[in-house]
């Protein structure tokens, strides 16, 4: 079912401080969750909502309070102790992003609020320096809002055409029609590494390769990527790569943006401000080299700290123990919704991430998830910024279940247990 | 789930699976759009008001069973009253709905707020009294004469 459980021999990973990998033991990392050991509504908490936002484990919790109580200061500015510390622990969060990507520097790793607002700094910056009217940005039907809106406002400063790679019926990816979409006008290719909506992973190896093949750099959003299986942007060659810290068990308002450093160094500056500049006069300011130039201003310095826990947190392990948790979770968790009368499955890609998307017949999305919220299941109903994806299916949002590293078979137990509930009471 | 099976009474999935009035009126002479952004939610109320009295009213639309059911019972009592009548109902109604205000046995004694006190239930989901009152707040502006889509913000 899902392709990557039939992963190879696991990866022997390191810990940061260079030792064995952390055995993954789903009891132990669970009780890593200090939010987990709450009731909803008198249950237990079935938190099946992670492709939303993660929970935080108590090292990314230790490490926010830490920065706050014994090491905050401005980073970049104060000549005294405090804010060198803080400095060094704000710049080797940038290195322990640019590790946990395979990044060739931490130079090529750019501090954002989210995977959002780096998709918006590539499209003001690369996509208003070296798009003009009539140049086309293929995206696929998949995107999140996200990966959409950006490029509509690009449109509207550039004259920039949009072009969208369809999806089949099992909401995948459709690379022959994306094959035929790439032309003699396409500048930029923007797409998900996995949908949010329906957890289907798009086929990036090729999406880049027949981009690269006409010297089209490629953008990739990682959002709900990167928390499931280890990501290399050296292996994958992409151009830029965005994600947020908050879907990987990291604090919100942190994310990041990899792109390689050449076009770094010939975008403009996005945002202007203090931080970002060598010199300034009234005449002209001289900026700063990647990726403090396009960071302006005071940065997230206790949510950057947090994330650099958080990357720590899930580095720690083989990878590919957790992906075969996720996948192991995956399949438990359709096999038991198959055995649910009138649930219909939206998006059934070969190759997904642990997202499960469904409907109900003749119950609204948003009545099954009041019922399942009483019944202590946290799960995202409506059409979870992805409203390309609901037209497809021509419907207008479904209830999506998404694991996460701490996800249980009692989660999964829950959410069928609610589901008969909704059966109780609408018949 | 005492509170649950409160919400989602019989009355309200009667309303919910086979709404009333589900149609536009022939002689409809205002009209409004509602949308609730957040589930995507959409509804278009219909009033034929002639003289400051509503003759009919209907909708459209598609949504969860609490808005469905709003709308629909919404259209069931608002016909044959004054425009007065229909603001003043609609504003109890929404303090209810808000829990602004608790019910009371005069609530009790108006035949059109007894009908809705099914509907009152929702104050105790906060995240899903915008479905109970999207119909209401559309039909708001489609008296008002507003041609702008409501949006349940």
């Amino acid at each position: 079912m899902a392709a990557m459980s039939q992963m190879a021999a696991p990866i022997t990973a390191t810990d940061p401080a260079g030792g064995a990998a952390r055995v993954f033991d789903a009891k132990a990392v669970r009780a890593d969750f200090p939010i987990l050991a709450n009731e909803s509504h008198g249950k237990p908490l079935a938190f099946l909502d992670s492709a939303a936002s993660a929970q935080k484990p108590r090292a990314v919790i230790d490490a926010v309070r830490h920065c706050y109580e014994q090491e905050y200061a401005n980073v970049h500015r104060g000549v005294y102790e405090l804010s060198a510390k803080t400095t060094e622990a704000f710049e080797e969060s940038r290195r322990k992003v640019a590790r946990f990507l395979n990044a060739a520097s931490e130079r090529e790793i750019v501090f954002t609020r989210g995977a959002t607002e780096a998709i918006n700094l590539v499209a003001a910056s690369y996509g208003a320096a070296f798009l003009s009217e009539g140049d086309e940005i293929v995206l696929s039907t998949l995107e999140h809002h996200s990966n959409i809106v950006p490029w509509q406002l690009l449109r509207e400063r550039t004259g920039a055409v949009l072009r969208v790679v369809p999806i089949n019926d099992r909401g995948e990816f459709d690379l022959a029609a994306y094959a035929e979409l790439l032309g003699p006008r396409t500048k930029l290719v923007a797409v998900t590494h996995a949908s949010n909506a329906l957890g289907t992973f798009t086929p990036v190896d090729e999406i880049i390769r027949l981009a690269h093949e006409r010297d089209v750099p490629v953008l990739l959003d990682g959002c709900q990527a990167v928390p499931h299986l280890p990501v290399d942007v050296a292996a994958l060659d992409v151009d830029f790569y965005v994600f947020s810290g908050h879907k990987l068990y990291g604090p919100s308002g942190i994310g990041a943006l990899y792109a390689k450093l050449a076009h770094l160094e010939a975008m403009p500056p996005w945002q202007g401000g203090g931080d970002m500049i060598k010199t300034v006069s009234f005449e002209k300011a001289i900026y700063a080299d990647p990726p403090t130039k396009f960071e302006a201003g005071t940065p997230n310095i206790a949510g950057s700290i947090g994330f650099g826990a958080a990357v720590d947190y899930v580095s720690a392990f083989d990878r590919a123990a957790l992906v075969a948790h996720e996948d192991a979770l995956l399949d438990y968790t359709l096999n038991r919704l198959a055995d649910v009368e009138g649930l219909r499955l939206i998006g059934e890609a070969q190759n997904r991430a642990s997202i499960v998307s469904f409907v109900m017949d003749g119950v609204h999305s948003h009545d099954v998830g009041t019922i399942l919220d009483e019944a202590g299941v946290a799960v995202r109903v409506g059409h979870h910024c992805a409203q390309p994806v609901m037209n497809y299916f021509g419907i207008t949002g479904t209830v999506r279940a998404s694991f996460g590293i701490y996800s249980a078979q009692a989660d999964a137990d829950a959410l069928v247990e609610g589901l008969a509930q909704v059966k109780r009471i609408f018949g | 789930m005492s509170e649950l099976r409160e919400l989602y009474q019989e009355v309200i999935l009667d309303h919910g699976r086979s709404p009333r009035n589900f149609a536009r009126p022939t002689d409809a002479n205002r009209d409004c759009d509602g949308f609730n952004p957040l589930c995507g939610d959409k509804v278009h109320v219909y009033l034929t008001v002639k003289d400051g009295l509503v003759e009919d009213v209907g909708f459209e639309g598609a949504g969860c069973a609490i808005s469905m059911a709003s709308a629909s019972m919404m259209t069931e009592i608002l016909k044959g009253k004054m425009e007065a009548e229909v603001k003043t109902l609609f504003d109890r109604f929404h303090d209810l709905v808000m829990g602004d205000a608790e019910i009371t046995d005069a609530d009790l004694d108006d035949p059109d707020l007894e009908r809705l006190v099914v509907l009152v239930g929702v104050r105790e989901f906060p995240m899903r009294v915008k479905c109970a009152t999207l119909a209401w707040h559309t039909m708001t502006a489609a008296l008002d004469g507003n041609e702008e889509e409501v949006r349940s913000e």
